[in-house]
């Protein structure tokens, strides 16, 4: 479904991904670990192209996404992605968000954009916020009507970059929740998280990333219980 | 001291009659200025540098020259490039006003745009919205709430500023007023009345103002 072909970014003269390779089949659930500044945002918005990749190849379903001649926002369309800050747009209801790029980009008529929208947020357990300004919600609400909001072009990817990690601690649970029953409905997920727990419980596979590479992947069981990388190793004992 | 309202009484009519002029040139100059500005903020934030270039010239131009300097290029110096004989003055004085205010309100809306979190854009455009979409329902929606207190101001020294025109013999209320006190000898009563009716008009779009601020306030916040 994803498949990477020795990819790089280079910011200036900071190259951020120095080579990553990977390929994720569909359905399945990539949780990202690394320290701080190693690239994994970088990594993920790369994905959808809101960064451009300096060199190497990006293939989703079979679209090369880093050949310039393709449409990127038809490729947005199929991968959705949710921020640590939310990013709602303040100045909308939390219908009015969930229900813009149905209306906008896939030009559905408003009864319908705000029926979806509707079920959506039910489906985040907010229905009765539908007519909230983000102002008025907590953060885990926010970040709630964001996955809502994802969710309402129907993509076929999933990305989150640390969803929770904006939160207080007692919100972070509802978020991780709803991201947990995506999973469980096959979405393909790749999630940037510090929440090991989460990620122990959902993931199929962890790819630990450090100065822009994947060192080490594998399922929960082998990074968790039997970590073979040394970096990999003293990362987890710092934060386990 | 003797103060003689009444020697300039029966030229009111004429101060408000140069009062209508004043306000339907300012109207009109913060109109075009105002559409001119929204699309040359868009050219000025461009990626593209030539066009960010030629915005940044238009927008140096307009706001590093006397407005005064502009208005006779546009009345004698423009017809004279084009090889016209003349100009209408209201042209001239409405296109002179109308860029000008279109630099100042390119750069309120430049900076609107730039206060809008870069977050905002790169949600909408996951979404799959295009560039433009991004822009029109979710950034400049927000820019615009921004910019109305700047805004307010702008309109407010554009009133001010058209006075300037009288240069031109446009019969605003500056030129009328002058034309009363040649005629009434009565420089006192007639400026202060002038400068009265000018206080009229910029309080009462302070006043507009402070009130689209609170419409469009109270709903939300930016992030
Ligand atoms: N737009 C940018 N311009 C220049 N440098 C950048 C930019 N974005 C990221 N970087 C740099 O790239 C490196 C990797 O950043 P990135 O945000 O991908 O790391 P990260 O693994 O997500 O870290 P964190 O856990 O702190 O979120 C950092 O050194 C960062 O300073
Ligand atoms: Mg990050």
């Amino acid at each position: 479904m994803i498949r990477v072909n020795n990819l790089t970014k280079n910011f200036g003269n900071l190259q951020v991904l120095r080579g990553i390779s990977c390929h994720i089949a569909p359905k399945e659930v990539v949780v990202i670990i690394g320290p701080s500044g190693s690239g994994k945002s970088t990594f993920l918005r790369c994905l959808n192209q809101l960064e451009k990749a300096t060199s190497g190849e990006i293939i989703i379903n079979g679209v090369n996404i880093t050949d310039p001649k393709i449409n990127i926002n038809l490729v947005r369309q199929e991968v959705g992605m949710v921020f640590q800050r939310f990013n709602l747009f303040p100045h909308m209801t939390a219908l009015e968000n969930v229900a813009l790029a149905p209306m906008k980009v896939r030009k559905q008529p408003r009864d319908e954009a705000e029926e979806l929208a509707m079920s959506l947020l039910q489906r985040v357990g907010l229905a009765d916020k539908a007519h909230q300004y983000p102002e008025k919600l907590s953060g885990g609400q926010q970040q709630r009507v964001a996955i809502a909001r994802a969710l309402a072009m129907r993509p076929k990817i999933m990305l989150f970059d640390e969803p929770t990690s904006a939160l207080d601690p007692e919100m972070v649970g509802e978020v991780l929740e709803v991201i947990k029953s995506l999973a469980y409905e096959g979405m393909t997920m790749v999630v940037v998280s510090h929440e090991m727990g989460f990620a122990r419980e959902v993931s199929d596979r962890i790819f630990f990333m450090d100065e822009g590479l994947i060192l080490e992947e594998g399922t929960p069981n082998e990074i968790f219980s039997n970590p073979k990388n040394p970096r990999t190793k003293s990362f987890l004992s710092k934060i386990l | 001291m003797d103060l003689r309202f009444d020697l300039i009484w029966s030229y009111i009519p004429l101060l408000l009659q140069g009062t209508k002029l004043t306000i339907q040139l300012t109207v009109f100059a913060v109109a075009i200025g105002t559409v001119i500005g929204l699309f040359v903020s868009l050219l000025r934030i461009s990626n593209f540098k030539p066009v960010s270039w030629v915005a940044k010239i238009y927008v140096d131009f307009f706001r590093g020259t006397p407005l005064l300097v502009q208005i006779l290029l546009f009345y004698y110096g423009v017809p004279q490039l084009l090889g016209l004989d003349s100009m209408s003055r209201h042209v001239a004085g409405i296109a002179a006003l109308g860029l000008n205010s279109g630099a100042y309100v390119a750069e309120i809306f430049r900076s609107g745009i730039l206060s809008v979190h870069k977050g905002q854009m790169e949600a909408a455009r996951s979404l799959g919205m295009t560039y433009a979409q991004a822009m029109r329902y979710v950034v400049l929606p927000q820019a615009f709430k921004v910019s109305i207190p700047p805004l307010g101001n702008e309109f407010i020294a554009m009133l001010k500023d058209s006075s300037l025109v009288s240069v031109i013999s446009l019969p605003d209320l500056m030129h009328t007023g002058r034309m009363v006190v040649n005629r009434a000898y009565r420089s006192f009563e007639t400026f202060i009345l002038v400068a009265l009716l000018y206080l009229i008009m910029t309080t009462t779009i302070s006043q507009l103002v402070s009130y689209l601020e609170r419409v469009f306030g109270k709903d939300d916040q930016s992030q």
